[in-house]
């Protein structure tokens, strides 16, 4: 369909103006974080970048301790998510069994329960099991954010696989565990890579259980806010420790587009 | 004779062992990830049973009291404003998201050089943790080194406050939702938008159809299903928004922005009140179900409906 050109201009200067409301934080952020402390006073566009502020929190500070945390947890989640995940989903897809469903939605529905709902109880169990504050205490609650992600959209691309590649490999001889190791799992791996990185994303930005269960080890996320409440708040360390800490995320963001829409709907929606 | 009958009987039970096998395997590849879970439902259950009891984090003990928590918690006008504050951030969030979501999908719904790239840039901002907005808005709107501040000086509206007024705070907690989030929807629909059929498009046009009816008759019954999946998520989500609002106010000025996640932390974290905090999550988490299942049903519906059964 063609359209008349002021009907063209006025689609791209909405879009413009939505992508300027979007855009512009993520930019100023940056441009703070590469200023000097006086020049942040100044909010200007013509400064001297330095990468002070960078150095500085790299170096000097706590935040880079509580970031190579978030990497630990977020990491040490999916991994544990993808163990358990990955043949749960297969036998969600092809396997025929009483209560499927159910499973399959109780499985989701972790992911809608209120996390205080979850944290509350949890904190007193953490606490007489000594959780607090541990990696492995935040792994297995964090299981409650990458494993229903992993386990739905796998789910959906291990039924996307024609069925007559299993049943092909079945009559050759193959035993279910050959198939699933020879047949299917290279033919997901595109999927597993996206859903993988995808639950890495909703790990690394997770808050509100590291802030309640994660005692002294604190997340990036959760370190951040006390860069803002310190009195003597130095906003160019802050738009540095923001960049740096969104910097994983959307660098895993360009490499799971293709799949994007299937990750965040839990693989309602086949994109 | 006999010889041959044993091994038919050998046969027999050596297949009834594989299909017991198969049987259970099902439940066997399924139990790490239902154990890894049951850690997680048994706290929950825990939880349900210890809103019926006294107990804080002050001492380890405590007694059965019955329904004395939830009677006080429904006589609490605090716990009634905590629903009030909930309902509208959910609603308005979800709200703004939908319609702009859809309204910036429509745009984005064309093959050019500029939405190709502009799709990727838009979907930047839901990567960003929640609690990392609210610090960048924070940044922009600080009233000392804030750009944004500025910008609003310049226009004569140097008194607005943000999250620090009790008029403006939940416009600020909404707008930084809105930034994070409706890239999510633009997402969904985007997704459905390009799913579309042209043969109706093409049919409806030369009836001479104009594009407002095309949009109401055509696009938008065939696009529900993602506007409802959407919806879903967006509603779940934002009626248990804890970490933004945390973040800019920590609820305040005052108690406006004291929804039923941030009334539950303060109950239970801040007053070690856990039986006053538990109920407060389980009214919370019983809605979002009830919610989640009408929506989920409406979706079904919704995709047969498309598909044109």
């Amino acid at each position: 369909m063609r359209q008349s050109l002021p009907a063209l201009l006025t689609k791209r200067a909405l879009l413009l103006l939505y992508g300027f409301f979007a855009l512009f934080p993520l930019i100023w952020m940056v441009v703070m974080s590469l200023k000097s402390q006086e020049e942040v006073l100044t909010t200007g566009f013509i400064f001297k970048p330095t990468f002070e502020n960078y150095v500085t929190v790299a170096t000097g500070s706590d935040y880079s301790r509580a970031f190579v945390n978030n990497l630990i947890v977020s990491i040490g989640a999916v991994l544990l998510s993808l163990i358990v995940g990955i043949p749960a989903a297969y036998a969600l897809a092809r396997m025929r069994f009483k209560g499927k469903e159910n499973i399959a939605f109780t499985f989701l529905s972790f992911r809608f329960a209120p996390e205080l709902f979850v944290i509350l109880p949890l904190f007193i169990i953490y606490q007489r099991l000594g959780l607090i504050g541990t990696y492995y205490g935040l792994i297995w609650v964090y299981q409650l954010i990458t494993l229903p992600l992993i386990i739905w959209v796998l789910r959906g691309f291990f039924e996307d696989i024609p069925r007559e590649l299993d049943e092909a490999a079945q009559i050759d001889g193959c035993t279910w565990g050959q198939v699933f190791v020879r047949v299917m799992l290279p033919l997901v791996r595109p999927g597993l890579v996206s859903a993988g990185l995808m639950s890495f994303i909703f790990a690394w930005n997770a808050f509100t259980f590291p802030l309640l269960l994660g005692g002294d080890t604190q997340t990036s996320t959760v370190a951040i806010l006390a860069y803002i409440s310190s009195t003597t708040v130095n906003y160019g360390q802050v738009a540095t420790a923001a960049t740096i800490s969104i910097l994983p995320s959307v660098i895993l963001a360009l490499f799971v587009q293709k799949h994007l829409v299937r990750g965040l709907s839990f693989g309602a929606v086949k994109g | 004779m006999t010889t041959r009958m044993t091994s038919e009987a050998l046969l027999r039970e050596q297949h009834m062992r594989q299909r017991r096998a198969d049987r259970f395997r099902p439940y066997l590849i399924l139990a790490p990830a239902f154990l890894l879970t049951i850690g997680i439902l048994i706290p929950f259950f825990f939880a349900v049973y210890l809103s019926f009891t006294d107990i804080s984090l002050r001492s380890p003990n405590y007694d059965l009291v019955g329904v004395t928590n939830y009677v006080q918690m429904f006589t609490n006008p605090d716990f009634w404003h905590a629903v009030s504050v909930t309902l509208r951030y959910a609603l308005w969030t979800t709200g703004i998201e939908l319609v702009l979501g859809l309204g910036v999908a429509l745009l984005l719904n064309e093959d050019s050089r500029f939405t190709t790239v502009m799709r990727l840039l838009l979907t930047f901002p839901l990567m960003v943790a929640p609690v990392i907005a609210t610090l960048i808005w924070q940044l922009m709107t600080s009233p000392s080194v804030g750009i944004v501040a500025n910008w609003l000086r310049a226009l004569g509206l140097g008194d607005f406050q943000w999250g620090a007024a009790t008029g403006s705070a939940m416009f600020s907690v909404v707008i930084i939702d809105v930034w994070v989030y409706t890239p999510f929807v633009i997402i969904l629909v985007l997704a459905g938008l390009r799913s579309l059929p042209a043969d109706p498009y093409e049919a409806a046009s030369i009836d001479g159809a104009r594009p407002i009816t095309m949009f109401l008759r055509l696009t938008l019954p065939m696009i529900m299903p993602f506007l409802l999946i959407a919806l879903i998520f967006r509603l779940m989500l934002s009626l248990q928004e804890f970490g933004i609002i945390f973040a800019l106010t920590k609820g305040g000025p005052g108690d406006t922005l004291v929804g039923m996640s941030l009334y539950g932390y303060q109950q239970g974290f801040q007053f070690y009140d856990l039986a006053k905090s538990i109920p407060v999550m389980f009214i919370l988490y019983l809605v979002v179900y009830l919610a989640a299942n009408v929506l989920i049903n409406s979706w079904r519906r919704a995709q047969t409906h498309a598909a044109g059964e």
